[in-house]
Parts: structure tokens; C-alpha cells; sequence
């Protein structure tokens, strides 16, 4: 073609065969032109032109830093076989108005071909207060669902057997309550507790760093969380207790080193509280389970993750001493960048969550969400969300890159970048070690801080045109058809309010006082809290009521902030 | 002399989601206007009591959870029975389109969706707000 012959940055001398890189630049690159001065990841971590052998490093050994699939160190996944064995778990977050409309939703999705269940509950529910609290005035079911107490989770899983899913749930603060909820039903329904498989969110320390969710200050809830894993690893054996996650730090506008540094970070956190509650790494480190963001810059993505595992195995095995490979394991979900899809031209989003969900895949995820193209306008529609997860399905089955374990690994580019990954994230968590951990990290804001700079260097890069967002910054366009969005609307509020009457109406209210005594008093003396709040739960106490009980003991968290 | 305009940028309800108000807070903080940011969580009463409190020009409110057209009106409303409706109102976030002219009617003088720019925002507060004083 002719443009192609009279491109600037021709070859100087295509015939040459260089001997060197050193030879390469000199005489065949030359002094061709590029795009720009300087190349950078979403992240603003700067690529280079070209990736040799050389870019590894002398030291680079497949066997020390790679290893096998199912092998430690892990970077090439956690199963010997990966996705030839079983594909991912499809599994996408779902929840709007009431228990009884995301049941049908959830059904949907079942029948549709995902997988896993993946609950989203609405803000009250997700801060520990009832439909009827003041501050949730507005607020009831638009987020996700509202579940205030067992009638609402009885109603969430009618007709769904909880032997036979497995389910995610995303709630943090009052996650121990929801949790009981959850096992409550299992009850109802006759199912075992040794048979029910699934995630509990349950990352109090990204709340405070990232999603600002929260109750009670950090050390209290520390120990919740460290309860909640040795309550389960005698009796849940097939629940993951915690989902430690990176998805809401970068969503905060953190970069992808900073995710993956503070996510480990919060990890070790947990790793050592379970320690110090006399808990042993491996009776709880093989349910610890992980959840990373996947955005925009596809091989940035797909580097983390290959260095998430590898740098957790090390963790587990060299500094906290776990014997246990399961314990090595770093299994975790990823869900494409909700921040990375825009209002303009929404259908845009549809190729930029496919290129997100690909990059997940190819980084080994063990379950992804794949966002719905209506994603900043409302919650996703029932179409919306069928074509995200066809994307999935199509990714699985007619891409091929299901066919082999790990298919980039030896790219001289994903190596050196996977490597890179690992120094700078591990820079992070010798400074977080530093600074006495993460828990004393967040109270003296340091996260947080990095994440608001981070987040503000981003926009000032939009602004001024540094990086691209096609349709909002560069290829606008008038538009005049919209998608057909969700709308909750707010007679969702008044039915949720004359459910939770109806349950206080029918409960018996001294037992539940007792119970709710129990419960403050077990917390006064440090007992295990979850016997004591599954009872609570059993008795129609609401979530407000069991987490406000535990206020006076705790007390509550009020964040200083950092711009 | 004109005053220095004084604003509150705030996060109204339970929404935690404030990585946009924070941008808007420093980028208005660095175009040399006097910003009180409040954090999160604070009730339209909340918001009503500082605004009046630290004498501010105008409020910038952020909500992404869909509670806006409860707690944005409700905020316009306190400020008229508190007379301080002087007191400007516009606000961002996850609102849709067809909610807009509502908000507007109820008071809203502006409402910033996803995609806009900081410099967007500074330049209509610069032509929109004015100090009260003046």
C-alpha cells in the first residue's frame, strides 16, 4: 500500500539482520519518528519500545521465577490444567430493590448460564442500618438489594438450594450479620453447614482505605473478621471468610502497582491478626480468597496478576512459614473497571469490558464479573447485563485462549512487566512494614493519601489530553438514542418498610432482647461473636439492631479526611 | 475588595464513593477558592449547619448512590427555612439525565455527570458563584 511505503518511520535498512539491540537502534530504528516522547500504562508506569531477552535480567530463571501451573511459586496459576480443566466461574454482581425482585434476577442469571451467584446489597444494608433508619431515607434498594433480616435473605434464595450454588457476598461492615443470615437459611432450607461454598467480602481494611463502608474503628473489627475465620474453618470449611480486594482501591484512582501493593498489604494484615488470635496460618490462610480490578491497560492488568500470585506465595510460605500449598495459593475474582466506562456513547463499553475481561482471563482469574454497558447510568438491565455475560461466554468458548495454561508466559514484555510489578508493589509493602503495618499505614492515612494523588495526577492527565477516554475527551459526538435504563423506583422503599414492620410485628421481641444481651456481653468478654449473632439472626433481630448493640463496646469509626 | 469565594464540598448521605468530590475539592482549592470539605456521611441538616456556620457562597454536594433527588432537594429546603437560601446549590455524580431538570426546578443551580473535567467546574463556579458579599 502506498501509505505504508511512505511511512517516516521505515526501516533505515530493512535488510540488515542486527546482532545487538545496541546495533538494531543505531542503524535500522534510527531516527525514526513516534507518536510521542514518552509511552505509559493507564497507570503511568512507562513501557518501553521493545522487549528482549535482555529486559529480564540476568538472574531470570523460568524455574525459580515461574515454576509450574499448580506449582509454587504459582505464576503461571494455581491449577495444574486452568481453564482446560473447568473455565472460571461466571459470576455476576447482581441486587436492586427488594429480596424479592433480585430473586427473580438471580434466577435469570442461573438460567442464563452464569455459574456463581454474586449478591450486591443497597447502602443502608451495606453500613449497618435498617430501611427505616434517617439516613436511608432514599437510599433503600438503589444500590442493591435491602435485606434487613432473615425474611429478606429467605426471600432472596427462595427456590435457590443452597448445596447448590455458590455465593458471593459483597458487604463489609455488618458482613459477620449477613453472614448468619446466610447460614440461617441454610438452616431453614435443612442444608449442612459443611455443604454451603462461597465468598463473604468481609475487607474491612480497604473500607477504610478505598470503599468507606464502615462501623466500627479498625481493631475491633479486626477482630470480627478473625472470629468469623476460625468459626468457619471448623465449621465452614468450604467458605472463603474474607475477598481481600483491590477492585474498589483502583476504582478510587489508585494505580496498579498501588493496587496490588495495598491490597497484599491488607492481606498480611489479616494473615497476622489470625496469627495473634492464636489461630495457625494454615487453618485459615487456605480460605483467605482475593478480588483485583481489571482496566483498561491489558498487559499492565495481566502483569499484576501474574505478580499477585507469585509475591503472596512467597509471603505465605517465607514470612509467615505456612506448610500447607493450599496455603500458598493466591485464588482470587476479578471484576472489569467500573471507572473506566463512561456515560458518552455507552455501547463503547461493551469492546472496553470485553479487553478487560480478556485480560483477566489471561491473568488466571478463578471467577469474573463483566460489567454491563449501562454501567455509570443506573444498575444494569436485564439486556445490559446479558451481553456482559455473553462476553464472558464467548471469551470461553470461541477465543481459544481457553486452550493452553498461562499462554503469555515468556513474553519478554509480560516477564519484565510482571517482574517490574513486584518491585514496585513490594517497595510499597516494606514501607507499609515500616510504618508498623497496614492498620497503623491507615491511620495515619498513607493509603489514602497515595490514592487521592494518584486519582487527581489521572484527571489532570484527561484534562489536558495526556490520556485518552474515546467519546468523553476525544471522538464526542451529539448523541440522541439512549439504552433503556433500570429505574428502582421509590414505592421499593415503602414496600421494603412495610416488610420490616411486618417482621418486628411478628417476632418475639423479649427473646431477641436476650439474645442482643448475650451479644453485647460476649463482646464485652471477647468470646467468639458469631454463635452469638446467628442467634440473633435466627430471632428476626434487623441488622441494625445486632450491629448497633455491639456500638457501645466498640465503638464507631469517623474518618479524618485526606484531599 | 471582592472577598475570596468560599465553598463546601461535601458527600450527602451514606454514598462513600468520593473520589470525584475530592478531585473538585482540591481542584477548586487550587483555582484560589477557600474550600471547607466535610467528608463523608453528613445528613442535609449536617451540610445546612456548616454551610450557614462557615459563611460559604455555595455548596458542592456528591451523591452516586441514587439518593440525589431526595437529599438534594432536601438540602435546598433547609437552607430556604433556615434563610440561607443565598446559599448556592449545584452538585455531581451518578444522575441521571432525565432527573436533571427536576433538580434544577427544585433549586439545583447545576449538575455535573461523569466525563466532566475539573477545569469545567472551576470555570462555572468562577461565572455561577459569586461571593456573597458582593
Amino acid at each position: 500500500m502506498t501509505e505504508d511505503r511512505d511511512r517516516k518511520d521505515l526501516a533505515a535498512t530493512p535488510a540488515r539482520r542486527s546482532a545487538s539491540r545496541a546495533e538494531w537502534e543505531s542503524e535500522t530504528l534510527g531516527g525514526a519518528p513516534e507518536r510521542d516522547r514518552e509511552f505509559s500504562t493507564v497507570s503511568s508506569l512507562p513501557i518501553e519500545r521493545l522487549y528482549t531477552p535482555d529486559d529480564l535480567g540476568p538472574g531470570w530463571r523460568p524455574e525459580e521465577k515461574l515454576g509450574y501451573p499448580g506449582e509454587y511459586p504459582f505464576t503461571r496459576g494455581i491449577h495444574p490444567t486452568m481453564y482446560r480443566g473447568r473455565p472460571w466461574t461466571m459470576r455476576q454482581f447482581a441486587g436492586f430493590g427488594t429480596a424479592r425482585q433480585t430473586n427473580q434476577r438471580f434466577r435469570y442469571l442461573l438460567e442464563h448460564g452464569q455459574n456463581g451467584l454474586s449478591v450486591a446489597f443497597d447502602l443502608p444494608t451495606l453500613m449497618g442500618r435498617d430501611s427505616d433508619d434517617g439516613m436511608a431515607r432514599g437510599e433503600v434498594g438503589r444500590e442493591g438489594v435491602a435485606v434487613d433480616s432473615l425474611a429478606d435473605m429467605e426471600a432472596l434464595f427462595d427456590g435457590i438450594p443452597l448445596d447448590t450454588v455458590s455465593t458471593s457476598m459483597t458487604i463489609n461492615a455488618p458482613a459477620a450479620v449477613i453472614f448468619c443470615m446466610y447460614l440461617a437459611v441454610a438452616e431453614k432450607q435443612g442444608v449442612p453447614f459443611d455443604a454451603l461454598s462461597g465468598t463473604l467480602q468481609n475487607d474491612i481494611l480497604k473500607e477504610y482505605i478505598a470503599q468507606k463502608e464502615w462501623i466500627y474503628p479498625p481493631r475491633p473489627s479486626m477482630k470480627i473478621i478473625t472470629d468469623l475465620m476460625a468459626f468457619c474453618a471448623r465449621n465452614v470449611p468450604r467458605w472463603n471468610t474474607i475477598s481481600i480486594s483491590g477492585y474498589h482501591i483502583r476504582e478510587a484512582g489508585s494505580t496498579a502497582v498501588q493496587e496490588l501493593a495495598f491490597t497484599l498489604a491488607d492481606g498480611i494484615g489479616y494473615v497476622e491478626a489470625a496469627i495473634q488470635a492464636g489461630l495457625d496460618v494454615d487453618e485459615i490462610a487456605p480460605r483467605l480468597s482475593f478480588f483485583f480490578n481489571s482496566h483498561n491497560d491489558f498487559f499492565e492488568e495481566i502483569a499484576k496478576m501474574r505478580a499477585a500470585r507469585r509475591m503472596w506465595a512467597r509471603v505465605l510460605r517465607e514470612r509467615f512459614g505456612a506448610k500447607n500449598p493450599r496455603s500458598w495459593m493466591l485464588r482470587f475474582h476479578t471484576q472489569t473497571a467500573g471507572c473506566s466506562l463512561t456515560a458518552q456513547q455507552p455501547y463503547n463499553n461493551v469492546v472496553r469490558v470485553t479487553i478487560q475481561g480478556l485480560a483477566g482471563v489471561l491473568g488466571g482469574t478463578q471467577s469474573l464479573h463483566t460489567n454491563s454497558l449501562d454501567e455509570t447510568l443506573a444498575l444494569p438491565s436485564e439486556e445490559a447485563v446479558t451481553i456482559a455475560l455473553r462476553t464472558q461466554q464467548i471469551i470461553a468458548e470461541e477465543s481459544g485462549v481457553t486452550n493452553t495454561v498461562d499462554p503469555l508466559a515468556g513474553s519478554y514484555f509480560v516477564e519484565a512487566l510482571t517482574d517490574r510489578m513486584e518491585r514496585e508493589a513490594q517497595e510499597y509493602v516494606d514501607r507499609i512494614d515500616r510504618m508498623g503495618g497496614i492498620i497503623a499505614a491507615v491511620e495515619r492515612g498513607f493509603p489514602q493519601k497515595e490514592i487521592a494523588d494518584a486519582s487527581y495526577h489521572y484527571q489532570r492527565q484527561l484534562d489536558s489530553g495526556t490520556k485518552t477516554v474515546v467519546g468523553v475527551n476525544k471522538y464526542t459526538m451529539q448523541e440522541s438514542t439512549r439504552p433503556e435504563l433500570l429505574r428502582i423506583g421509590s414505592e421499593v422503599e415503602a414496600e421494603q418498610l412495610r416488610n420490616l414492620s411486618r417482621v418486628r410485628e411478628r417476632r418475639d421481641e423479649q427473646r431477641l432482647r436476650n439474645d442482643l444481651e448475650r451479644l453485647r456481653a460476649g463482646a464485652e468478654r471477647g468470646d467468639n461473636l458469631i454463635p452469638l449473632l446467628l442467634q440473633c439472626v435466627r430471632d428476626y433481630g434487623t441488622v441494625q439492631e445486632i450491629s448497633g448493640a455491639l456500638v457501645p463496646v466498640f465503638g464507631t469509626y469517623r474518618e479524618v479526611s485526606v484531599l | 475588595m471582592p472577598g475570596k469565594l468560599r465553598l463546601l464540598v461535601g458527600k450527602v448521605g451514606l454514598d462513600g464513593h468520593d473520589r470525584g468530590a475530592k478531585i473538585i475539592a482540591r481542584a477548586l482549592r487550587d483555582s484560589g477558592i477557600e474550600v471547607i470539605y466535610t467528608g463523608l456521611h453528613q445528613t442535609p441538616e449536617m451540610i445546612v449547619s456548616t454551610a450557614i456556620q462557615e459563611d460559604v457562597d455555595g455548596i458542592a454536594v456528591s451523591s452516586l448512590s441514587g439518593a440525589h433527588n431526595y437529599l438534594f432537594p432536601r438540602l435546598i429546603e433547609l437552607l430556604k427555612e433556615r434563610n440561607a437560601d443565598g446559599i448556592r446549590v449545584f452538585g455531581g455524580g451518578i444522575i441521571p439525565q432525565e432527573d436533571i431538570a427536576g433538580l434544577k426546578a427544585a433549586g439545583v443551580l447545576e449538575i455535573f455527570t461523569p466525563g466532566t473535567s475539573m477545569e469545567q467546574v472551576v470555570k462555572w463556579v468562577k461565572d455561577n458563584v459569586r461571593p456573597r458579599s458582593e
